[in-house]
């Protein structure tokens, strides 16, 4: 393809860089400078997509972020796939390869266009809602057949290549736009020293003032811009964004910033270098200069290809050196429309006229059409576009002084471009995001912002000015004021000088009449994303939808990724008119944080892959690794699962690690348990407020396992505590309750109990910890150890201090599988040294490591609970049979005392923890089993608890399990059944829960 | 050293003989290796300190006689000033809570200065050794603030951030203290367990202004 | 994202710094035992959810590890103070 459309000068493209690009699988040229869209246009592309419902053969509307049809789906490879990009801000770059979002087999030939071109009548808003509402039971055909003609774009198949980076930021004050406006507030608030950003959605600084041919003090706006911009980045402390969209303003004044650092490069970003970066940006005062969006005006059959704003005619002039056709007509309800006129015509291209839909019109560009001899038909529309891909004729007609009826015959004129301008609707998304409601101001004929309570500034097109000596007035102001705000002192800044003109009133016009009713007329396209027409929002009044939000979510208007930016205006006002009410009664919609769509991989930044969550490894983490372990994730630690030899399966591993176990001895890897160390002279009385036992009388070198409860009385973590001085102890924690349980000390210890003097710190990561346990463990400790091992001197809950394998350690004699058990800890740099070394004496007596399934296995065979396996957050000591662990006799009422004593904790048919022996010995109830004492009760059967720990025992040949029964306490030897999802009951007797040595014998060897 | 109750020390010796050397937490990661084989250029330099010796002393910043001795053992002023650190010959404390310093001494004098306290520290106080649980990385370079800025949401300009300041924060999807040594120097005091992740974190950070590993 | 004082550290730090622990001033009864279930159940579960001017207890958690109180605005989310604990805050909903 050539480039038809190419004017031979003018723009910022540079027509010596040629870069070829693939659209919709054909080869094209386009220049350095280009963005997408601009390459398509010059290259005369008219449809780029097909619309959402109708299927309608779609063009370009827009230059910018405001873009509804051009959305392309981008990438030469899978992995570099990306849906949902605006071609209007795609830079072109050479190898671009892009294609329509929407269109089957084709844009050009789309099957569902056929389709909706003989049923687009039948397919009103609410069609889904009420076509596919009977039977619900074929919802799932329908769904499949609405996805497959829905969406736009799609998803890669493979990982993303590219990185994505995140970064936060903090400044004095961040400007949103470098147009006019925000390039003067910056460099207002920089010559006062303030840390500023400045971002910018577009490649190039400048905003409208690189669309245009305005001269500041005479000269080419540009070289004002680069005087701006140089100065700018030669000031220290400000930092500027260009490619950078601000997306998100959240609560004081935190923003978000979508900067695409290499999308304009190349189809992946270069090696190492980051593709987006998001800004989290937390600056002390935010000015906004988003600057405003043009209106098209809507008129039937206004989606035909063809039809554009007339901003979008003259940046595409300007900017671009494209003139996307070859004979245009304007239609205008303002002064700014006829700039279109103008430059197409000073391009060289034919303007057959200019309809203004004003009655009169005088001045500067009565004058500006005169000298270039081109019509204006005053108080005239254009009512209907004739064509299908493109447009080729347009009807004129006259209408009346407030534009709402058709009141003369119509002229068909021929033209194949339709620029349309019904004013301006200030960029207010942003200042809306933190719930602030925008304010209709009927002087500029839109909204601007409301009042809010965020450090904001606004100025330029965004307050609806648009002159631009007093959008730069307003720039410089706002810099000014962040300044005093911020009690920096301001420079003097001189205003550029602008040429100025006297404009005529702009005529409020939302929807152009046509000589047929809304419903009857060609579609009139309000929002083009999502096929909604005038028509539509009338139909949906009528049907009862007042609230404007209804209307929206009824015909999904705004609802489309350009999140109605074009048509959200034109659709409220048609809204307003229908109901007879005014435009700030109707209000509008809620806009919300993104301001454009953004990637998902500036959302997740380098939180993904390897570093999605933080993998938390104990000293042993080589060791492991090196042995085979198999890992679970217990919070963000990885623990040993179960240590696998080469072909065996899990059950045997644990089957091994079991008898190996209790039989000689097993290690166990300990580290992760919380510790906490606890000093202080009421350190002692603390723990007896904290834990459900007594702790007064615990003398140093003794150990002792606690319950800890909430105020509510129920059970929320266990774990041993030892006596190391006076008042100094050291307690152990569950593995996931550490920081839990640290932090209810702390709340308690700050807000309640302030008077205590104790000192809590956390030792979790500072020691290593390794369980040996098992007859054999006494005998493989001595050999590393010259302490005393004796039972006598040291006992079952006592802890010492001495050397293993050279390394200072307290061991503790504790036991969580009821074996002979010793548990040394150690500084963790010497953690590893000391495994090895136990490994090294180990072999003699089959040392095995054991993780955390077997560690499950050893303790449930002598009924020890796991704290939030075995207790839910409902389950308080008595229930667990553990009355002995409460001392109601302590002096100060104890964390969870009150609680126990309510009428609902001492009703003796509570859950209760027991025991469960299944009749088969064989089969293990799966865990989660709900219990039932009738099994042939009638569906839904009543049921008693469920089951919380169940194993296979290969000690004792026989499944053993653990589980909540109601009154299960006073129930031993009756049975309860636990249905199974396949039909299956299994039959179990209630048991006491300690099924391996009742009286604790083979811990106190 | 002083005994309690038969074999139960107050204060314990954690550090074995110096036949048995102690492996930090990024040994697996063999920095030595990565050091010599790796760029020698870049805009982010990171080494690692192992085995460092720390301690986190907890004390009442109200009570003159305590901050006094504590200042006096030390052989360093201990600052009330939140987010302040001091520094002398081997050893540095920062500010962590208005009733918490961490203190860094030479792996081996951690036991001394324990006993030291115990003997001369009045009042309510505890001082624990961490020094197992945490480790120490130093991040610099041109642009060392960069990758801070990527992994702290924290202000790291030099006016909200000078040169001694010290911040606690979420560091990546861990914590860290992060003291600022110079304009473009920084030292981290992060967790043992979350150390393999911060590293594979840091290097993925640093990458696009190449990293230069030190030991 | 609220933008937080610390009155420990005594300057702003960034929300994911902080927990929030519910609402603030509830003491713990000194005599439990002396309180019916229905009192005990108020002081356990029952909070106030006003629109407006809220008192919260938040903690430093990635910082000092403090605890402190909050007066936020439920409406705006304006942070009108920070204060330590045993302090009385100086905005209410009555002033």
């Amino acid at each position: 393809m050539n480039q038809k459309n190419r004017l031979q000068s003018g723009g910022r493209i540079d027509r010596n860089q040629p870069m070829s690009f693939e659209f919709n699988g054909q080869l094209m040229v386009g220049y350095q400078g280009d963005t997408l869209a601009s390459a398509l246009l010059a290259n005369g592309v008219d449809v780029v997509g097909r619309s959402f419902k109708y299927s309608r053969p779609r063009g370009i509307v827009t230059a910018g972020a405001d873009e509804p049809n051009a959305v392309v789906q981008l990438g030469a490879t899978e992995a570099t796939q990306t849906p949902n990009v605006r071609a209007t801000q795609q830079e072109l770059f050479d190898g671009l390869v892009a294609g329509s979002t929407n269109g089957w087999p084709s844009v050009d030939n789309d099957f569902m266009g056929m389709v909706g071109k003989i049923g687009g009548s039948m397919m009103p808003p609410g069609f889904y809602y009420k076509t596919f509402m009977f039977p619900q039971s074929l919802w799932e055909t329908y769904e499949t057949f609405i996805r497959k003609a829905a969406g736009l774009g799609r998803s890669s198949k493979e990982s993303d290549v590219d990185v994505y980076d995140r970064m936060n930021q903090f400044c004095d004050v961040l400007v949103v736009g470098a147009g006019p406006a925000g390039l003067c507030a910056a460099l207002a608030a920089a010559r006062g020293g303030a840390r500023v950003i400045l971002a910018d959605e577009q490649s190039e600084f400048g905003g409208s003032l690189l669309d245009g041919k305005e001269t500041i003090s005479g000269k080419p706006a540009d070289e004002w811009i680069n005087k701006v911009v140089t100065e700018l980045e030669k000031t220290e402390d400000v930092l500027l964004l260009p490619r950078s969209t601000v997306n998100g303003y959240h609560d004081q004044n935190f923003l978000t910033i979508h900067q695409r650092c290499s999308d304009h490069l190349s189809d992946r970003a270069p090696t190492n270098q980051p593709r987006h970066r998001m800004h989290r940006v937390r600056a002390k005062r935010v000015i906004l200069a988003t600057g405003a969006q043009e209106r098209p005006l809507v008129f039937g059959n206004n989606d035909i290809p063809g039809c554009m704003t007339s901003t979008a005619v003259s940046t595409y002039i300007n900017r671009y050196g494209v003139a996307p056709g070859e004979n245009l007509v304007v239609m205008t309800t303002n002064d700014y429309g006829y700039q279109a006129a103008m430059d197409w015509h000073d391009a060289g291209r034919k303007v057959s006229c200019v309809v203004d839909t004003r009655e009169t019109v005088t001045g500067y560009v009565v004058d500006a059409m005169h000298e270039r001899g081109i019509r204006i038909m005053t108080g005239s529309a254009i009512t209907e576009v004739h064509g299908s891909k493109r447009v080729k004729a347009v009807s004129i007609a006259p209408i009346n002084e407030d534009g709402s009826k058709v009141v003369g015959p119509a002229a068909k004129w021929n033209v194949d471009t339709v620029a349309s301008s019904g004013g301006w609707s200030p960029a207010v998304h942003l200042s809306c995001h933190t719930g602030s409601r925008p304010v209709w101001n009927d002087d500029i004929i839109g909204f601007v912002p409301g009042p809010t309570v965020q450090k904001q500034l606004t100025a330029g097109g965004i307050n609806g000015c648009y002159e631009l000596e007093n959008v730069f007035k307003e720039g410089l102001g706002a810099g000014k004021q962040a300044l005093k705000e911020l009690g920096l002192e301001p420079t003097r800044l001189m205003t550029p000088k602008v040429e100025s003109h006297e404009r005529n009133p702009a005529m409020a016009l939302f929807l152009v009449p046509h000589r047929k009713p809304m419903s009857r007329a060609p579609k009139q396209f309000v929002d083009y994303q999502n096929d909604v027409t005038a028509g539509g929002i009338e139909l949906a009044c009528r049907e009862g939808f007042q609230s404007i939000e209804h209307v929206k979510r009824y015909t999904a208007l705004g609802f489309g990724t350009d999140q109605g930016k074009l048509g959200n205006i034109n659709g409220m006002a048609i809204a307003a008119q229908v109901q007879n009410k005014t435009l700030p009664e109707t209000g509008t919609t809620v806009f919300r944080p993104n301001y454009t769509p953004i990637t998902f991989g500036a959302i997740a930044g380098r939180d993904c892959g390897e570093l999605f969550d933080p993998k938390r490894y104990t000293a042993m983490q080589p060791w492991h690794v090196a042995n085979g372990a198999l890992f679970e994730d217990v919070g963000q630690w990885k623990r040993p699962w179960y240590f696998p030899k080469p072909g065996e399966s899990m059950q045997a591993a644990l089957n091994r690690e079991c008898k190996a176990t209790r039989e000689s001895v097993g290690i166990l890897d300990a580290s992760t348990l919380g510790k906490i160390d606890i000093q202080g002279k009421d350190a002692r009385e603390f723990l007896g407020r904290v834990y459900t036992n007594a702790w007064a009388k615990l003398p140093v070198g003794k150990c002792r396992y606690g319950l800890m409860c909430g105020e509510d009385g129920m059970i929320f973590d266990d774990g041993v505590t030892s006596c190391l001085g006076e008042n100094h102890f050291l307690m152990t924690t569950t593995t996931g309750g550490a920081a839990r349980v640290l932090e209810w000390l702390e709340i308690y210890h700050q807000t309640e109990w302030p008077e205590l003097e104790v000192y809590f710190n956390s030792v979790t990561d500072h020691w290593s910890t390794m369980t040996i346990s098992g007859p054999n463990s006494r005998k493989l400790l001595a050999e590393l150890t010259d302490a005393d091992l004796s039972n006598d001197n040291f006992g079952f809950m006592d802890w010492k201090t001495a050397n293993v394998a050279g390394v200072p350690a307290r061991i503790f004699r504790i036991s969580f599988t009821g074996e002979l058990s010793y548990e040394i800890n150690v500084q963790a740099n010497y953690g590893l040294h000391v495994w090895e070394q136990l490994f090294a004496h180990g072999e003699k007596y089959n040392l095995t490591p054991y993780g955390t399934e077997t560690m499950h296995i050893l303790r449930a065979e002598k009924g020890f609970i796991i704290a939030g396996q075995d207790t839910d957050g409902a389950v308080h000591p008595h229930d667990l049979g553990m009355s002995w662990a409460v001392a109601n006799s302590k002096p100060f009422s104890y964390i969870g005392k009150r609680g126990m004593a309510r009428e609902d904790c001492v009703r003796p048919d509570r859950k209760q923890l027991v025991g469960l022996k299944t009749t088969d010995p064989n089969v293990v109830i799966p865990e989660g089993s709900q219990g039932v004492f009738d099994p042939k009760a009638p569906i839904p059967m009543p049921m008693v608890g469920h089951v919380t720990s169940s194993y296979w025992s290969e000690n004792l040949g026989h499944s053993i399990a653990m589980g909540l029964v109601k009154g299960g306490l006073s129930k031993m030897g009756e049975k309860v059944y636990y249905p199974q999802a396949d039909g299956s009951v299994i039959e179990a007797e209630i048991c006491s829960p300690v099924f391996l040595d009742p009286k604790g014998e083979r811990q106190n060897v | 050293m002083s005994e309690a109750n038969n074999n139960v020390r107050l204060v314990m010796d954690q550090l074995p003989g110096d036949d048995i050397q102690g492996r930090s937490p990024l040994h697996h990661a063999d920095l030595a290796t990565v050091a010599a084989q790796g760029s020698q250029e870049g805009g982010v330099t990171i080494q690692h300190h192992p085995l460092v010796g720390l301690l986190t002393l907890r004390c009442n910043a109200g009570d003159a006689d305590q901050m006094a001795a504590a200042s006096k053992l030390l052989g360093v002023e201990l600052h009330c000033q939140p987010l302040t650190s001091s520094a002398g010959e081997g050893v540095a404390v920062r500010w962590m809570s208005p009733d918490e310093w961490l203190i860094s001494v030479d792996g081996a004098k951690a036991f001394d200065l324990e006993t030291a306290f115990h003997n001369d520290m009045p009042g309510h106080y505890a001082l624990v050794n961490v020094g197992g649980g945490l480790t120490v990385l130093e991040v610099s370079g041109e642009h060392a603030v960069d990758v801070m800025m990527k992994t702290a949401p924290v202000d790291f300009h030099l006016n909200t951030f000078p040169v001694g300041k010290v911040v606690s924060t979420v560091f990546a999807k861990s914590s860290a203290t992060i003291r600022r040594l110079a304009d473009d120097r920084f030292e981290l005091v992060i967790r043992r367990s979350f150390a393999d992740y911060l590293w594979l974190w840091l290097q993925d950070a640093s990458r696009e202004y190449g990293l230069v590993v030190r030991t | 994202m609220l933008h937080i004082f610390c009155p420990h550290c005594a300057e702003y730090r960034e929300e994911e710094e902080f927990h929030a622990k519910g609402q603030a001033h509830i003491p713990r009864p000194l005599d439990p035992e002396a309180l019916s279930d229905k009192e005990w159940g108020e002081y356990l579960y029952f909070r106030k959810n006003p629109r407006g001017i809220h008192h919260e207890l938040w903690v430093h958690a990635a910082g000092c590890r403090k605890f402190f109180n909050m007066t936020r605005d439920t409406v705006t989310y304006e942070i009108h103070e920070t204060y330590k604990i045993g302090e009385k805050p100086t905005v209410t909903a009555q002033s």
